[in-house]
């Protein structure tokens, strides 16, 4: 039976994520991180994946991970969404992570386990489970080719590359040319990668792991999802009973009131979605519908909560200086990541028999 | 039996007690009923002597499905809801030892119906504006003025009544809760009819209706205290079912998609794989609520889920009617009928879309939820009240 609450042991888990995020991952900071040109914080990740050993949550104890399950990795994210943190949690600790589970590489898996080793999965960003991804040449025994909007490459130690000959290749990102590309979210970068003649040792066929790893992103993207959206909506609410304007708190106006109530009920339902996405993955129990449930209703809500935000917020939030952009921008993103809203619509017209004209 | 433990194997053992001395074959339906409210069985929690045992509400369940199992009958729950599930619980917090002793045998067992005479056609979201009188006379209220929107008001032998006793004070401080008498002469009900072409509802005038002190429930002026108590128990019973994926409107227009392959449009899929999402979503959200309560850690969804159905069953219905194109331009019946049950999803998709059109005004308006949700869950300042510290009969209307 599906369990849509925290337990107590989650509770606890987001307790210290939370506080941890509290001391390294203020606003400000995230914001002149993004311009500095580096915005990945090695200070929060250390003592994230590496002191907490977070990084290796859904790796088995017997390879050095912590051997939870997707629903203590849904907690990690809900925080990391509430932050924006610039850290490659998903990417590396879900995404990667999931297809080297799917290839039993157990190698790189104890070296992800550690945090001290970060990999990322060279598909883009934008694509989803169920969609065809692009593979590089391999010839002669190199990988030749570039692939574009691979999030968080350019702080990746190992790049997962698919060839076209099925298979799923580990590559050292010194093997590799990784260019940063102009990310429209300024907390997740993205880059291209270039291979030529790159070496790369077959870790197992591509097709099954990127499925895997990308419908792991795609139900987890939703627990960040919902920490974007009850950070926003937290802020908003916050800050319209302390402003004035008529000689009134403008929380007060009913206008304002009912958008902020209507949002209350999206992101409390956003919550029991992803919720039930992360338990379904745990269980291995209906977990594509419940990915593509959770993913058609994530992304419009959590878009709708940053634009919200920035609206109520009135001129104040248009500014480089409050953080909200950051949180828009991040939303905005998350709706394309791991295939749209319609796309998971699509899925589930199969999934649940409710076919195109 | 006193000595029988109140766990679940001690309700067990009491419940095939009352099925060995009461075989439901060889029975009447009401004698049963009877015998099993004397038992303590009707609803345990509830004390002893009343229906109940004062165990745990949760046991409840432990009985009832021992007695389904033996193919005894029930009370008929959703015929006499109002009583169960509003004027029930009132009684036995506000009621006088005579008056729980009086009305909760025969409003459990079904023998008397009750209804609710609490909205008027001037009081709707601002019940505590309503204007029907209660004027004092000897050991009798003479009670005049006119309720509206009220189930089952045919059928009832009694009902739960608010009116105004003291016009000189603010509106909430001059209202009194009664137990009155149907059968009343001074009492006329006239069927409502709604845009479905069905009477569900009824209009109740009281002319001249002569309620004795004895039937007054809660003190002189504290009505609108003992109301909170019936307008609670309501939104407890709308919330808390437990329904399978595709349970809700969704389920009708989803079958016919899958039966009717010609009736299929992209536009239209679009907009029903959006609302399944959306059902989906909701069903989760009233299940992790469910959870919630049964972990004993009540969360404030409750407010919202009524929200979300309410607009949910509404552009799902709306989408059915087009769905059907052609079909979509007939209705099947617009014949004025008084229904005792009403079922949401029996009849066509027409039906469904007016019907489900009350579905944000009753039972507290979506407009009246939202402040609810902005000022008691997000905590937002409540709306400028400028009734708060005026007589009633001042107030504009």
């Amino acid at each position: 039976m599906t369990d849509l609450l925290y337990s107590e042991e989650e509770e606890a888990l987001r307790a210290a994520v939370r506080d941890l995020l509290t001391d390294h991952c203020d606003p400000a900071g995230v914001i002149a991180r993004a311009e500095s040109g580096a915005p990945h914080d090695p200070v929060l990740w250390k003592p994230l994946a590496e002191g907490m050993g977070l990084a290796g949550l859904l790796i088995p104890e017997e390879l050095g991970g912590q051997g939870a399950t997707h629903r203590e990795a849904a907690v990690v994210l809900e925080e990391l969404g509430r932050a924006v943190a610039p850290v490659p949690y998903l990417t590396s600790a879900v995404v990667a992570t999931e297809a080297l589970l799917a290839c039993a590489d157990e190698e790189l898996l104890g070296l992800l386990a550690s945090g001290r080793t970060r990999a990322a999965l060279a598909v883009g960003l934008h694509i989803a489970p169920d969609a065809g991804f692009p593979a590089v040449r391999l010839e002669d025994g190199t990988l030749h080719g570039e692939l574009t909007g691979i999030a968080d490459a350019a702080t990746a130690d190992v790049l997962l590359v698919p060839a076209d000959d099925g298979g799923l290749y580990a590559v050292g990102a010194d093997a590799a040319t990784v260019t940063g590309q102009v990310a429209f979210d300024l907390t997740r970068p993205l880059a291209t990668v270039r291979l030529d003649g790159a070496p790369g040792r077959r870790v197992g066929d591509a097709g099954p792991a990127v499925r895997r790893a990308l419908r792991a992103g795609a139900a987890l993207l939703a627990s960040e999802q919902l920490g974007l959206a009850d950070w926003t909506l937290t802020e908003t609410v916050r800050y319209l009973k302390e402003r004035k304007q008529f000689n009134r708190p403008v929380g007060g106006f009913q206008a304002l009131k009912h958008r902020l109530a209507q949002l209350w009920l999206e992101v409390v339902s956003l919550r029991a979605a992803a919720r039930a996405a992360a338990d379904a993955l745990a269980r291995d129990e209906d977990a594509d519908v419940t990915t593509a449930v959770a993913q058609a209703y994530a992304s419009p809500v959590a878009v709708h909560a940053a634009e919200e935000a920035l609206q109520l917020h009135g001129g104040i939030g248009m500014t480089w200086e409050h953080p909200v952009h950051l949180y828009l921008k991040r939303a905005k993103a998350d709706s394309i990541a791991y295939g749209t809203a319609g796309a998971h619509r699509e899925t589930l017209a199969g999934l649940v028999d409710l076919q195109a004209p | 039996m006193t000595g029988t433990p109140l766990d679940a194997a001690g309700l067990r053992r009491r419940t095939d007690e009352l099925l060995a001395a009461h075989p439901p074959a060889d029975t009447d339906r009401l004698a049963f009923l009877q015998a099993r409210f004397d038992a303590g069985l009707a609803w345990v929690h509830y004390p002893e002597g009343l229906g109940g045992l004062g165990a745990p509400r949760s046991l409840q369940a432990v009985v009832d499905a021992r007695l389904e199992a033996a193919g005894a009958p029930d009370n008929d729950p959703r015929r006499i809801g109002i009583g169960l599930g509003m004027a029930a619980p009132t009684i036995l917090r506000y009621g006088t030892e005579e008056q729980k002793r009086r009305f909760l045998r025969p409003l459990w067992t079904g023998e008397e119906v009750w209804c609710q005479l609490f909205s008027e056609p001037g009081a709707g979201s601002d019940l505590a504006a309503l204007g029907t009188r209660a004027v004092r006379e000897g050991d009798e209220w003479v009670v005049n003025g006119q309720k509206v929107w009220t189930s089952s008001a045919h059928l009832a032998r009694w009902a739960i009544l608010i009116a105004r006793t003291d016009p000189d004070v603010p509106k909430h401080a001059g209202i009194t809760y009664f137990l009155c008498d149907m059968t009343d002469p001074g009492i006329e009900v006239r069927p409502l009819r709604q845009i479905t072409g069905e009477a569900e509802f009824n209009e109740v005038f009281l002319t001249d209706v002569r309620i004795p002190d004895s039937r007054r429930l809660g003190e002189t002026g504290d009505g609108w205290r003992v109301a909170q108590t019936t307008l609670n128990n309501e939104r407890v019973a709308i919330g808390g079912m437990r329904l399978p994926r595709e349970g809700g409107m969704i389920g009708p227009v989803s079958k016919t998609w899958r039966e009717r392959p010609e009736l299929r449009t992209h536009d239209l899929h679009q907009r029903l794989l959006k609302l399944w999402v959306e059902a989906e979503v909701s069903r989760l959200t009233a299940e992790r609520l469910r959870q919630q309560l049964v972990a004993g850690q009540p969360g404030p969804e409750g407010a919202g889920m009524k929200l979300a159905f309410a607009r949910l069953n509404q552009e799902i219905s709306g989408l059915e009617v087009e769905l059907r194109g052609e079909e979509g331009l007939l209705y099947d019946d617009w014949t004025m009928r008084r229904p005792e049950l009403v079922d949401f999803t029996g009849r066509d998709a027409g039906y469904r879309y007016l019907r489900s059109k009350g579905n944000s005004i009753e039972g507290g308006t979506s407009e009246v939820l939202l402040n609810i949700v902005a000022e008691r869950v997000l905590g937002l300042p409540a709306e400028p009240r400028t009734d708060k510290d005026v007589a009633w009969k001042d107030l504009a209307r």
